[in-house]
This record gives C-alpha cells, structure tokens and sequence, in this order.
C-alpha cells in the first residue's frame, strides 16, 4: 500500500479527533482533583445516545447536544457520590463504567446497525487547497476542527484564566480553597460536568464522524480506558496530553499498515498493540527520573508531570 | 474593631466551646493562650468562618455580622495564617498569591508582590515553584497574600513553628507595623516569650472558657495557674535520670559519610556517633536533614555512605524483624498507625505476630496494655478513633521492651504539658542501659530539658554537636539558622 | 450487636430497594414490564435443575475471581488485571492439557492442568504487582495493560499456533479428548469437582483473611504501607503475594472454564467474569461473608437474562445494567452512612480529646 505523509497525517488527526476530546476532557476533571474512571462506559453511552438523537431528528447537531448531556448525567452522577458524599472515586467509575456499557447496549438495540446521519468532511475554502497543510489540517468534518481547537483553547484556561488558576488550585489543595473563600466542591462539581460534556462529545464523535453507526461492538471499546492513561501519560498538562493522543493515532493507523505486511497475524493482535506500548512508555518516564543523567532527565521532567496532590480526595467540610 | 460574644461550638454532644468572649481592638496585638484541647483553634476557625459556630454573636466595628463560611470572614477583611500553611506547593509562588484573588493581571500582580515582599524585608520569588520554599517562606507569603486582600483582622496560629529565628524577627517587624497601620492581630501562641514580646491583651482560655483576661504587662504565674490550673498532680521533672559517664561510652550507631538525596536538603556526608545511654536532641529547621538522618537510623530510607547499627554493618532491612529500633513518626496517624486495625491488632503486629490468630489472640495482652499506658479505649477499638494523645501513648505502647534504639519525631507534638511530661517519663524508664533515645523536636526548650547531647542541622549538614550543658539556647537557636562561632566549629 | 444486625440488614434492603426501583422505572419508561421480566429471569435462572446447574456453573468462576479479588483489595490494590489472570490461567491449563495428553493418567495430566492454572494467573498477578511497585504504574494501568496483552496472546494461539486444523475461527482451539473434560453427572451442567474446588478456595481465602497473620499484615499494607513498614513488614513483598495469590485464584477460574465448561480454548474464555467479580466484591463492601451470595445473585441474572431476547425481545444486557445498579446503590447508600457514622465519629473524638 502507498501512503503519502499528507495522507497519514490527515488521517492520524482525523482518528485521533474523538481521543482528543475524552482524554482533555479527563485531563480538565483531574485537574480539579477528581477522576473520572467511567470513560469506557461513558463514552459508549454518549455515542449511542448522540447517534440515536440524531437519527430521530436527523441532524447530527442534537447528537452532539445529547451526547454532551449524557457525559454530563454521568459526571454528576461521580460527582455526587464521589465529591459529595465522599465515597472512593474509583469504585463509582468503575461501577459506572460497565453500568453505562451494558445500558448502552441494553438502549441501543433498536438503532443498532441502521443507517443514520453522520458529520462529512468541510473542506476550508481556499484553505485545503494549500499544499501538504491543506489536506492535513483543512480537510476535515467539522468535529476534527473543534478538536485542534480545543487544545490550545484548554491550555489558555488553565494557566491564563483566573478560574484556570482556581481549577488547579483545588486540585492541589481544597482546604486551602476553602480558607481562600473558594467553594472547593463547587468547583469540582462544575468541571467533573464540563469534563463529562467533553467526553460526551468524543463519544458522538465515533458514532457520527470517525465510526459512523452504532452497534454492538461499535468499535470505539477500550478507548475510555487509553484516555485515562494519556492523562497521565501527559502529565496533566492539555498540550502533552494532545501530543499523547496523536502518538497513539499514529500507533493505531501504523498497525493498520502493520496489517498489511503481516497477513497471517489476526487484526485484533494490532488493535490491542498501542496500550502495552503505553504502559512501556509510563515504565521509562518512571526509571528516567530516578537517572542522574542531566539532560536526559531534564528531558524526562518535561515529558513527564506530576499528578494534581489531591486527586481522588475529596474535601469534606468541617 | 471585632468581637465574638458567648460563642459555644458543639460537635454533636461534645463542647468545645461553651460561651467565650473575646474584643480585640484595631490597631492592637492579641494573645490567645491555652493548653491542648482548651479551644483555641476552634475559636479561630469560627471567626474566620472555617467552621460555623452553634450559637453565640459576632460583631465587626459594632456591627452583627453574619460569618458561616470563609467567604463571609475574607469579605469582610479577616484572614488567618493556619499552622499548616493551607497552600498549593506544585503552584508557583506568583500563582499562590493570586489563587482566588479577585484582580488576575499577571504583570500588575508580580510588582504587587515584589513591592510587598520589599516592604517587610522578604526574598520570594515569583516564579519558583511553592516546594522549593521553606515554611517560612511560605507563611510570609501567606501574610503578603493577606495583606494584599486588605486584611482587617489578621489571625495568626502557632506562627513561630518550624521557622528560623531571622525569619521570626521579620514576621515580628511585620505585624508591629500592621499594627501601626490600624489592623486588628489576634495571635494563637503555647510561647509566653512571644506573647510577652508581642502583646497588648491577653486571654487564657481552659476547656472551651474564658478563664482569665490580663493586659501588659503580663504576670506569668497566674498565667500558667490559669491555663493548666493545679500544678500539684504533675510528675517532677525526671532531668539527670539518665547521666552519662564518659569512660564506658559505647557506640550504638555510627554513621560514616552518609549521603541521601530525599528530604528538602537531603543529606550531605554527614560523619557522628551515637552512644548507648544518650538521649540526643535533633534540632534545626524543618527538613534540614534530622528527619532524614532518624529514618536513615531506622533503616527506612536508601543512602550512600556507611552506617553502622548495633555494631553489625549491613544495610538489609531484615534486622527490622529483630525490633531492636523502633521509629516513631511526626504524624501519628498517617505515618505510624494503622487507621482501621485494632489497638489488639496493632500489638499483635508489633512483636511475634502468630502465625494464626482467633479473636481472643493477644486480647488479654491488649487489655493490659490499655491499663499500663492509659489509653482510653478497649481492645477493638481501632486506631482511627483514638483522639491525638491517645495515639501517641498505643505507639509507645508498640515499642518492644528489648528496643535499644528509639528514633523519634517531634514526641510530644500535639500533646498539652502533663502528657508530654508522662511520655518522657515513660520513655527513659523503659529505655534499657544500653540504649539510646535520638528524637528531632522544633521545640528547643524541649530538647534542653530531655536531651543530654544536643546536634543542629543545617542544610543536610551537622553544623553543631555538642553535650546540652556545654552549649545554650542562643547558640543552637544561632547554628539553626546557620551561624557557628569560630570556636565552636563541629568537632570530629 | 441487635443494633448493628438491624443496621446491615436495612442498609441491604434500602440498596435492593433503590436500585430495583431505579430499572423498573427504566423499563416502564421503555414500555417493558419489570413483572414479566422477573418472570422470565427466574424461570431461566431456577425453573429445574439443569437451569441451577447452569447458574452454578457461572457462580464457580465469579467466586473464584472475588476470593482472589478479596486478597487483591485487603492488600489496598484495584487488581483490574484479573481478566488477564482468567485468560493466563485458560492458557496454561490449555498447554499443559495439550503438552500432556497422552502423557499420563487423564487425572493427574488434569490435576497438573489446575496447577498450571494457578501458576499462569498467579504469574500475571505478579507482573502487575511487579510494575506497580517497581516500575511506578499504577496497578490499574498496569493490570489494564496486561489485559490487552492477554487477549492478544490468545487471540494469536487461537489463530496462529494452536489454530484447529483447516481453519482458524473465534469458535476456539479443537476439543480436548473427553477423558479430559472434568466428569459431569447426567442431569448437570456442573462438574461437582469444580464447586468443590470452588467453595474450598473461598473458604480457605476467608480463613487466610480472618485469622492468619498474613491476612493481618496483607490488612496493615493495604491500609497504610508507610506504618506496615514500621512494623517490620515488607509492603512491597505482602502486597506482590496478595497479587500473586489473588491472580492464581482468577487463573484457576480461568483453567475451571476451559476444563469443565467450554473443553476449549475459546478467545473470550473469561466472559468478562473478571471484572464482574470486582463488581461483587465492592457490593459486598470489601468483606468476605457476603461475597457467594452475592455471587449466586449475579450469576442468577447472568443466566437468567439468556431467556430475554428469546422470549421477550429484551437485550440481555438488562442483566449488567442491574448489577452495575446494584453496586452504585450500594455506594449511594454507604455514602449516606459514612455521612452519618462520621458526624456520630467526630463527636467521640472530641470527647476524647476533651478529657
């Protein structure tokens, strides 16, 4: 098979598009200090209920709306018992991981294989007409735009925003917050929903853009649990966490190419090859920072983060 | 300017606070003094609106105001310097500053800072991270930060702990000129000294009450009368229990070149020995290496250099099987205890676990413990639900009676007066001859009553190592902060 | 004690309550009788005894998986890698029954097949525990890891090596010889020897957990290792024997299934069992007692929504939506009593700091 760099490259955006929106949605929940285990789950829900939306009104829009509603509906539910009442985060995610699997599939039966609206390509005008950017960034359905926006606009409210610094300082401490007059659950309430909206979106982003349709399997399985790991694979930080998504667009179109050369293997060894590679990653950030080696640690503290101080734990009030 | 009146706080049916008053006026210096328990940092977090009250009125310029939540006490201009500093230490130091402040221009906020930080004699830097800072360091920020929120009413909680003299002296500066300035200081203290130094008013509080009120100056007898009543039922001062003939000294642990890199400042090839029948006193500021060299004696922590124990030189941690040094940890709760295990569980746990245990296993044992170390609590009460002091005497209770070697941090932190006597009594009539007590405290005065040899850290460093009574408080409270005579350089 | 009793059971009844409540609403919504669906459940699930059977053969596995995931979270671990460890197990068990065909009296080759069960899962518990405590991944990420790269290795022995003659298909690896199938009585699903093996591991683990003393030091790491330290413990070892131990358990599941149900290698041998055990041990609130019956309540639905999509046109799914309504009712009403226990704590220990 002959592939051009441009023709990857688009391709690699392309894929990457939903991943992108899960996993900085995870990145935005975790900064606050909550994490949100149920990716798997939600993201499954979200894409059946965004393609289901769609197909009753059928416009990908309402989609969009009610696949954002659904990772919310989730991320409260977390919230609740998990800030609120302060039970282990973990356990309700993952709860909420097969529950929403299985509702998903239980809800799901009546649209499974049946056609519906999906988001195409909207070439740029002008735009995709430049060479090697054009095809790379500016041909695209518009869910892939939103995606390279969302980065850059993530990273400004975190570091640049004043409730960016409010965010992040309840990830460290929410007794401070709370002796600084912030209402620390408050706020983790608000961006564990934001964060629930934004994988909602990338679950619609399958089942109406990158995998259109829906059923069982949709194809979109495993990929909440590859976005928790590139949270943490970016260090909480949203432009490594994008760079990490891309990485693994590229791990996952690389095994379709892979394929091709190695036709006896079964495709399902190649589906699975990008997440020991992660774990394999996670291993070298962590023996790197115990080298004495200058420059090559120095590389490593950037490629690696460390973790918001008060994740999982939440803040219970006097 | 502010007062509280008959405020009472009850945590469900118990009292912490049952009716005190307090007026403090603008343009004067506070004092709070208490013992443990007495309801000191309760009554603060009411007024700041940390914790909300039961009952009982709050009145700001004569005001009655209505203070349920930090948001209402910042509003209204009263800010707090908690013990802990309740800060953001991955956060950079401009970032703290700002945290939930109401203007976010980063360049305006940085002069802001500077000029702040310039006015009281401070060095911060704005774009360091939190962790590299000290906590003296880190309060002074604090104060700035609540200066530039056009504090009021400041409180201060303890704030001389784990800080170096200078910065003291500059902390004091500071608040003699908020003084000045018109604002309202109330200072939590257990140091006379400071209160004394400090002070306009001051008031003793016992038990959730108002005991007594007293303006300067201060009559520091009936001080104490009023903050600990009865002084009758305390166990003498057993100082010189534990006197050292130089002759028979034998050596228990001897460090050679030890280096580490965990901790603040690490370790840095730090060469001493320890002798059997010593009590050493560690001192210097927080995480200048003393609690980094007492885990390095347990065995908990990887280092370079050689480090001798019990005259075997190895560096394998089976010889934590054979308990004979046992390290008791600053933080109780979450360094040494086991929350949801039994005070039963614990003991089992300590010394010749069983390879199968019934539930009756090791209760009679447990009971007797309860009895010898006064721990109010049955076998099965699990460790979680033990208050403070309580804690402290079940891990006294877990060290093995053969332990030689008993490393400790801060030991009677948290503790009020009687207990921590009791705990030192305790300790030195258990220690066998040839054992030896190594314990860091920030409490100088605790380590001039206990210690018979006291070693200053500086920076990863011993910068001072001499026996208690050869040496004063003003020369170890110098070498904490890094100065040593010439004279007394640290002898090999 | 009375108090205590009447406490756990109104906790147990308001969680059946809420989360029963929680899917008939879902299913009035959806213009689904949740009667009819009772109805059809428990015909499926206890109608005679071969259906019994059949949920006793789903029970074996998943009281397996929660004995060892009972170790795993005593240690303070979310050993998600358990589905790895059934494939690991199946994997093994399927060599040594291939190896040794033959070879031996069929009894011993399958004696030494349930070893080698033990010994895969118990190694691929190890792994996880290895990269946790000395490779700094987080034993989720790790056990997740070692999950895709269990289903990649069985995926390419089905289809690679140990792929049936002619043709490689999902359907599995070829059938072993009947001498090699554990022995079922006429009228069961169930060989008797795999519930002995069964409720022998379950009870063992119990006993290991309650009154041995690794189960008190297993206890001591998983609640804080810094302080286990303290008491000559070492965490690291504790914790990667848990691991081990938690992961031979799910491996001989994983063997159980391959032997005495499928008689196959089959790619998805654990039926997700796995983490339907992590399920039941959190309902079970981390404790041993309630873990079978809890186990048998699951394996009640599991079986019993098989009969769904044939009589009612229901998905079978509705069986996981009520089992993950379940656990998130279960920690729903924890919550709300934590909330409670926790004011009526803070006042006891003012009180002991008041004195």
């Amino acid at each position: 098979m002959d592939v051009s760099i441009p023709v990857l490259a688009a391709g690699i955006a392309a894929t990457s598009a939903p991943l992108i929106f899960a996993a900085l949605g995870e990145a935005l929940t975790e900064k606050g200090g909550v994490i949100n285990l149920s990716l798997d789950g939600t993201i499954l829900l979200s894409a059946m209920t965004g393609f289901a939306a769609a197909s009753a009104t059928g416009s990908v829009w309402p989609g969009f709306a009610a696949a954002a509603a659904t990772g919310m509906a989730v991320a409260l539910v977390l919230s609740v018992i998990g800030i609120w009442l302060g039970q282990s985060q973990v356990a309700v995610g993952f709860a909420l991981t097969f529950l929403c699997r299985d509702l998903a599939y239980f809800l799901g039966t009546s649209y499974s294989r049946t056609p519906g609206p999906q988001q195409l390509a909207a070439p740029v005008p002008l735009l995709s007409k430049l060479p090697l950017v054009g095809p790379i960034f500016f041909n695209h359905s518009l869910i892939v735009y939103a995606s390279f926006l969302l980065i850059p606009l993530l990273w400004y409210f975190m570091y640049h925003t004043r409730q960016g610094l409010i965010l992040r300082s309840v990830g460290e401490n929410p007794e401070g917050c709370w002796a600084r007059g912030i209402r620390p659950r408050l706020t983790q309430t608000i961006y564990t929903l934001a964060g629930g909206a934004l994988v909602g979106i990338g679950g619609a982003a399958f089942s109406l853009a990158i995998k259109p349709g829906w059923g069982r399997p949709q194809g979109c399985e495993g990929i909440g649990w590859i976005a928790l790991a590139l949270v943490i694979f970016g260090g909480w930080h949203p432009l490594r966490v994008a760079l990490g998504a891309y990485i693994f667009g590229l791990l996952q179109i690389s095994g379709i190419l892979l394929q091709d050369i190695f036709p006896t293997l079964p495709s399902q060894i190649f589906q699975v090859a990008p997440f020991p590679l992660m774990i394999f990653t996670l291993v070298i950030i962590h023996f790197s920072r115990n080298r004495q080696d200058r420059w090559f640690s120095r590389l490593m503290a950037l490629l690696s983060g460390s973790p918001p101080r008060a994740l999982g734990r939440s803040h219970q009030q006097e | 300017m502010i007062e509280l009146r008959d405020i009472h706080k009850y945590f469900g049916s118990v009292k912490a606070l049952q009716g005190v008053s307090l007026k403090v006026e603008a343009g004067s210096i506070h004092g709070v003094v208490g013992e443990n328990g007495a309801g000191k940092s309760t009554l603060m977090k009411v007024l700041t609106g940390y914790i909300a009250r039961t009952s009982g009125s709050l009145l700001f310029s004569g005001k009655e105001v209505e203070i349920q939540t930090p948001r209402d006490g910042t509003s209204l201009g009263i800010g707090m310097l908690y013990q802990e500093p309740l800060d953001f230490l991955q956060l950079s130091v401009l970032d703290n500053f700002m945290a939930g402040a109401a203007d976010f221009q980063r360049k305006k906020m940085k002069k802001k800072l500077l000029a702040l930080a310039n006015r009281f004699g401070f060095t911060l830097h704005p774009d360091s991270p939190l962790y590299w800072l000290t906590v003296g360091e880190r309060q002074q920020l604090e104060l700035l930060r609540l200066i530039h929120a056009n504090i009021r009413v400041l409180i201060l909680d303890e704030p001389t702990t784990g800080i170096s003299g200078e910065q003291q002296d500059l902390l004091f500066g500071a608040l003699r000129s908020l003084k000045e300035e018109g604002c309202a200081i109330i200072l939590v203290s257990h140091k006379l000294a400071e209160i004394e130094a400090l002070c306009d008013r001051l008031t003793i509080l016992r038990r959730g009450k108002t005991v007594a009120e007293q303006e300067q100056p201060f009559d520091r007898n009936s001080v104490l009368t009023a903050m600990f009543g009865e002084f009758s039922d305390q166990p003498p001062p057993d100082q010189n229990s534990t006197v050292i003939t130089a002759g028979k000294k034998k050596k228990l642990v001897s460090f050679h070149e030890v280096c580490s890199s965990t901790g603040r400042s690490g370790l840095d090839a730090v060469s001493t020995d320890l002798y059997e029948g010593e009590v050493v006193g560690l001192a210097g500021l927080d995480g200048s290496g003393q609690s980094v060299f007492l885990k390095i004696c347990a065995d908990l922590l990887p280092h370079t250099g050689s480090v001798e124990r019990f005259n075997h030189q190895h560096s394998t941690s089976s010889d934590q099987g054979d308990k004979q040094a046992v390290f008791l940890p600053a933080d109780r709760l979450s360094e040494g205890l086991i929350a949801s295990l039994s005070i039963r569980e614990h003991l089992l746990l300590a010394d010749n676990t069983p390879l199968f245990m019934l539930p009756a296993t090791g209760r009679e044992e447990a009971q007797q413990a309860i009895e010898t170390y006064n721990i109010l609590g049955q076998p099965g009460t699990a460790a979680g639900d033990l208050s403070g002091g309580n804690q402290q005497r079940l891990l006294l209770s877990l060290i093995p009676a053969k332990a030689r070697l008993i490393l400790m941090e801060n030991p009677t932190r948290g503790l009020d007066v009687r207990s921590g006597n009791w705990t030192w009594h305790h300790l030195r009539e258990q220690l066998p001859e040839d054992g030896a007590i190594i314990f860091a405290s920030p409490d100088l005065e605790e380590i001039m009553e206990q210690a018979s040899r006291v070693i200053v850290f500086f920076d990863g460093r011993i910068i001072l190592d001499r026996p208690v009574d050869e040496t004063d408080l003003d020369e170890i409270s110098r070498a904490i902060t890094g100065q040593v005579n010439s004279e007394c350089q640290i002898e090999k | 004690m009375t108090s205590k009793y009447t406490i756990t059971l109104f906790t147990g009844i308001s969680i059946g309550v809420l989360a029963l409540g929680a899917v008939s609403l879902l299913l009035f919504a959806l213009n689904i009788s949740p009667i009819t669906v009772v109805q059809v459940m428990s015909a499926g699930s206890a109608s005679n005894w071969m259906r019994i059977s059949h949920v006793l053969s789903i029970w074996i596995p998943l009281l397996l998986c929660a004995s060892g995931l009972l170790l795993t979270f005593r240690a303070g671990l979310w050993n998600i890698g358990v589905e790895g460890q059934v494939v690991m197990g199946a994997i093994f068990a399927t060599a040594t029954l291939r190896l040794l065909d033959g070879q031996a009296e069929p009894a011993l080759v399958l004696a030494i097949a349930m070893a080698a069960g033990l010994l895969g899962g118990g190694l691929w518990g190890m792994l996880a525990g290895i990269l946790r405590n000395q490779c700094g991944v987080h034993e989720i990420f790790g056990g997740l890891g070692l999950n895709f790269v269990a289903q990649g290795i069985i995926l390419y022995l089905i289809f690679g090596s140990w792929k049936r003659a002619g043709m490689a298909s999902m359907s599995g690896t070829e059938l072993f010889g009947r001498d090699l199938w554990l022995s079922v009585p006429t009228g069961w699903r169930v060989p008797p020897i795999s519930l002995t093996i069964a409720i022998t591991a379950f009870i063992l683990t119990a006993l290991l957990l309650a009154i041995t003393r690794f189960g008190l030091r297993l206890k001591a790491v998983g609640q804080n290792r810094e302080a286990a330290r303290l008491f000559g413990i070492r965490p690291d070892l504790v914790s990667l024997l848990g691991m081990m131990l938690g992961g031979g358990l799910a491996g001989l599941a994983g063997c159980l299934q391959v032997t005495g149900v499928y008689h196959r290698l089959i790619p998805s041998i654990s039926s997700g069992y796995g983490y339907l055990g992590l399920l039941i041990v959190m309902l079970a609130g981390y404790r041993a007692v309630p873990v079978p019956f809890i186990a048998l309540f699951f394996a009640a639905l599991t079986a019993g929504s098989i009969q769904l999509p044939i009589v009612m046109q229901v998905d079978s799914s509705l069986s996981g939506v009520i089992q993950g309504a379940f656990v998130l009712s279960a920690l729903l009403v924890h919550g709300l009593n934590q909330r409670k226990k926790q004011r009526d704590k803070q006042k006891n220990k003012q009180q002991g700091a008041g004195n």
